[in-house]
């Protein structure tokens, strides 16, 4: 049946809600999903909204507080996120870091990774930034919005040849990609001919060139682009970009899409043929607005009964930064979370990160340094008092990352570790100094555990 | 205080800008022969599947995950049957200080100052000659028929240019045009188009031996760097903190995110325990002599990584020691001598206790020998032919080509006469060792006579 056109609430009513008990373990995997983990003790207040609450809180958050210090490089002197190098990708983690709309700054994230455009290609971190502010102003609005604003942003036109594309020598890398990646996907009910009319429906963007400050003056210039007839879809027209993009988003195929790879980035397991029908129809009756679709996501039963997920380097980074609430102070973020195979603004090409080998024995290590840099200036001294016993050392470790909730394996795995090193302490000297370093390896340990790497 | 030659400095310089830079020569001299490799894109990359940082050359636009895949595919093939390692001795090493003619008037004529004395360190081949008295351990791998002397080793009308004679010795040919290595091009012929380990430099840049045409190669700095600490953790402690590693990842899960995050913390930790011999001296089963030059440790890690099946098929590095002994050749090559004879016979000893040395040969050689009559400043300048060696456990151990004595044994200029070419050498490695024909691989192979190598 199709349920496209049916108003939204009768489209809502057949998608499956979590109706199970919603606490703090509930409350802590949402804040992962939908955001970069839980600050200390948010996860025990979210749970108390309420799922219909805390979803709420976050698709419908308040005005942006940034908690904490602003952003510093190893001097202490303020980052330059449009010059200096990985210092825009300092400048996300800490917006990251210190949200009060998580949410929408995953979103941002999600789009990023969707419109995956890397700087190697554009070249330039202002132009970066600039579609970065982008998509957080679309981060949850309207879809076709994101897409005609993205089709027009300099750095999209940098890095998918939108300016090469002109009336006599059309390009169709953007045209091609915006079918494949962003809209409808690989093969789904287009023709190379539908490639090569969407590229001359594209043309006419246009920049100049300034030696000194690079590429400027992105601008749509009509005497580039090809008035022509196209025929796009079955469909004959004197097409512009617009029409390219709005054709695209009323494809039969692009609802399916859509519905599909956003729940992808929630949820690990695709939703049933009738949920994700239903996902369809909310989203075309809100006039392909994102946020109810994301709403219903976040309140699917297999959120919180379902299977996990791997964090994606920036979110393991800044949710250990939120625990810790410690803010940007150093550049060693940018270089740890490439390592860990995932640095803002240089996806590995357009079809985005790859979410299914986030993790390797290379970036675990990555990872592993990245706890270790975390927890290096709060490292306890050997003159720090901790107690001989493990699980009082264990239980201060776990309270030291706000209380994560661990599988049994990986709580006796931690306990044995613990107990293994209090009985090497043969002397009294050792019985006093091993028990802080015991602390700190939990702390390491907890942070890298195959639990801390999902949600 | 320099006690080289200008050319030899600026040689060196030269050669790092180019092997750094992986593209074009500053300023270099009219009539120096551009360094094979010359050019080669050069690209950073992490070899997941062997934790190694890797510099890879001459894999043109091929992605790393492709290489990566190659690395493993080759791991899990058993890695090469034969193994040549090319160990350079930098500067022209002079040879009638290495293995000298200590009875020869002639030699206390031409060198009033730098004669040495009767050092007892008899080579069993010829009665003339004897060890230099830092060269024990050369004596020691001779006296077990382990090592084979080249006692003056060459070309005809050599160049006495350090620049041009190392490219002919690198290239394989007396023609400075050439600009693939004689081992590169022998990997063009029979290495795989994934496998940049095939062809190491152990240097951290551009080895020109190995320089290829067509498959990649790599360039490794040292030791490779998978090692785990945590802030605030040490000794025993830190000891158990990392067994807890694998005890984290050990478990198997239902959950597919969960079960993958628990087999790469699993392999994580076995690759940091294959790994931990080329970190520091535990798991080596021979002592190296202790230095803060990184040659033994290279050479320690190279056995290490060779256990443990690293793809590695030839591998080129520079030895210990500055050759180019203009002034203060006494102690310069004593020191020279001393680190680098005893590595390479730790060396030997480490294949042998791990069952690699009939896998292994070794070739050290250097750009010429050194003028027969010493210069007034404790030195010698550049002379022609010059001492190589070839190591392991499966050489004849005899002399190829004999010594020619100073009694008509020098050419005009009074430099050393060579008894066997080069070439001869490389052809013969080619197929008695690596067993692929040289004609493709040597220009003019055939007219190099072959000189046995294997017993």
């Amino acid at each position: 049946m199709d349920t496209a056109g049916l108003p939204s609430l009768s489209s809502a009513r057949k998608i499956p809600v979590f109706r199970g008990r919603f606490g703090p373990a509930e409350a802590e995997r949402l804040l992962w999903r939908a955001g970069f983990g839980p600050r200390p003790g948010e996860a025990k207040k979210l749970a108390k909204k309420g799922l219909q609450g805390a979803v709420n809180s976050l698709t419908h958050p308040k005005r942006e507080r940034l908690v904490g210090h602003a952003p510093v490089d190893d001097d202490r002197h303020a980052i330059a996120p449009l010059d200096a190098w990985g210092h825009d990708h300092l400048w996300w983690l800490d917006r990251m870091v210190r949200t009060s709309r998580p949410l929408v700054e995953r979103m941002a994230l999600v789009w990023h990774d969707w419109f995956a455009t890397s700087n190697e290609g554009v070249g330039s971190q202002k132009l970066m930034l600039r579609q970065n502010r982008l998509l957080r102003r679309h981060a949850l609005g309207s879809f076709e919005q994101l897409l005609l604003s993205v089709t027009r942003d300099p750095a999209m036109l940098l890095w998918l040849s939108g300016t090469d594309n002109e009336k006599g020598a059309p390009n169709e890398n953007y045209g091609r990609e915006m079918m494949e990646l962003f809209t409808l996907g690989a093969g789904r009910g287009y023709t190379e001919r539908d490639v090569r009319e969407q590229a001359r429906a594209l043309t006419g963007f246009r920049n100049d060139w300034d030696d000194d400050v690079g590429p400027v003056n992105f601008r749509y210039d009509p005497s580039r682009h090809d008035p022509g007839l196209k025929r796009i879809f079955g469909r004959r027209g004197r097409f512009g970009w617009q029409d390219a993009c709005r054709l695209s988003i009323r494809h039969p195929s692009h609802r399916s899409f859509f519905v599909s790879k956003l729940w992808s980035y929630f949820i690990p397991t695709p939703p049933s043929a009738a949920t994700r029908r239903a996902l369809e129809g909310l989203y075309t009756s809100n006039n392909y607005s994102v946020r109810p679709v994301v709403e219903a996501i976040l309140k699917h039963p297999r959120l919180y009964t379902g299977p996990r997920m791997v964090k994606p380097p920036v979110v393991y980074l800044a949710g250990m930064l939120r625990a810790t609430r410690r803010g940007i102070d150093t550049e060693a973020w940018t270089w740890l979370a490439n390592q860990a195979g995932q640095q803002l603004f240089y996806p590995p090409n357009v079809s985005g990160w790859d979410d299914e080998r986030w993790l390797d024995t290379a970036s675990f290590l990555a990872r592993w340094d990245i706890a270790g840099r975390v927890l290096r200036p709060v490292a306890q001294k050997t003159s720090d008092k901790a107690p001989l016993d493990a699980g009082k050392l264990l239980a201060r470790a776990l309270d030291f990352w706000g209380g994560p909730i661990l599988t049994s394996a990986t709580h006796r795995a931690l306990k044995s570790f613990a107990a293994q090193a209090i009985a090497d302490a043969d002397r009294n000297w050792k019985k006093a100094q091993y028990p802080p370093l015991i602390e700190n390896a939990l702390r390491q340990l907890i942070a890298v555990s195959p639990d801390w790497q999902t949600s | 205080m320099r006690d080289c030659c200008n050319e030899f400095s600026r040689s060196a310089l030269l050669r790092k800008a180019v092997a750094e830079a992986g593209s074009g020569l500053p300023g270099i001299e009219p009539g120096m022969p551009l360094p094979a490799g010359t050019g080669l894109d050069r690209r950073s990359f992490l070899a997941r599947s062997v934790g190694l940082a890797l510099a890879v050359y001459g894999a043109g636009a091929l992605a790393p995950r492709v290489l990566d895949e190659g690395i493993a595919q080759a791991l899990a093939a058993g890695g090469p049957d034969t193994v040549l390692v090319s160990i350079f001795l930098d500067g022209g090493a002079d040879s009638l200080s290495l293995l000298f003619p200590h009875g020869d008037p002639e030699y206390r004529r031409l060198r009033p100052r730098l004669a040495l004395p009767d050092s007892g360190l008899v080579f069993s081949e010829d009665p003339r000659l004897r060890w230099h008295p830092a060269a024990a351990s050369f004596q020691t791998l001779h006296s077990e028929g382990k090592l084979s002397v080249l006692p003056a080793v060459g070309y005809t009308n050599a160049d006495q240019s350090h620049f041009t004679s190392r490219h002919y010795w690198e290239v394989g040919a007396t023609d400075p045009r050439l600009r693939t290595g004689w081992l590169g091009r022998y990997l063009d012929r029979v290495g795989t188009p994934d496998n940049p380990l095939q062809g190491v430099s152990l240097d951290g840049d551009l080895s020109p031996s190995l320089a290829t045409a067509k498959v990649p190669i790599a360039a490794l700095s040292g030791a490779a760097d998978y090692s785990f600490s945590a802030p605030g953790v040490w000794g025993p402690v830190e000891s158990r903190m990392l067994d807890a590693i694998g005890a984290l990842g050990a478990p198997r899960s239902s959950d597919p995110a969960l079960g993958t995050a628990r087999a790469v913390t699993y392999q994580s930790h076995r690759l940091r325990q294959q790994l931990e011999p080329f970190d520091s001296d535990f798991g080596s089963p021979v002592a190296y002599p202790q230095s803060e030059d990184g040659f033994p440790n290279q050479l320690r890690g190279l056995a290490a990584m060779l256990a443990a099946g690293l793809p590695m098929h030839c591998i080129a590095l520079s030895a210990y020691g500055m050759y180019d002994t203009h002034s203060d050749q006494p102690d310069r090559l004593a020191e020279g001598l001393k680190l680098t004879s005893d590595t390479l016979l730790a060396f030997q000893r480490d294949l042998e206790a791990r069952g690699l040395a009939n896998r292994v040969l070794t070739l050290v050689w250097s750009e010429f020998g050194r003028r027969a009559e010493e210069n007034g400043s404790d030195g010698t300048d550049h002379g022609a032919a010059g001492i190589g060696f070839l190591m392991g456990s499966r050489v004849r151990g005899t002399m190829i080509g004999e010594f020619p004595g100073l009694n008509g044994g020098l050419d005009e200029d009074g430099n050393l006469k060579a008894t066997v070419d080069y070439r001869s050498v490389y052809c013969s490695v080619l197929e008695q060792w690596l067993g692929t024909d040289a004609g493709p691989i040597v220009p003019g192979a055939s007219s190099f006579a072959r000189v046995p190598l294997l017993r």
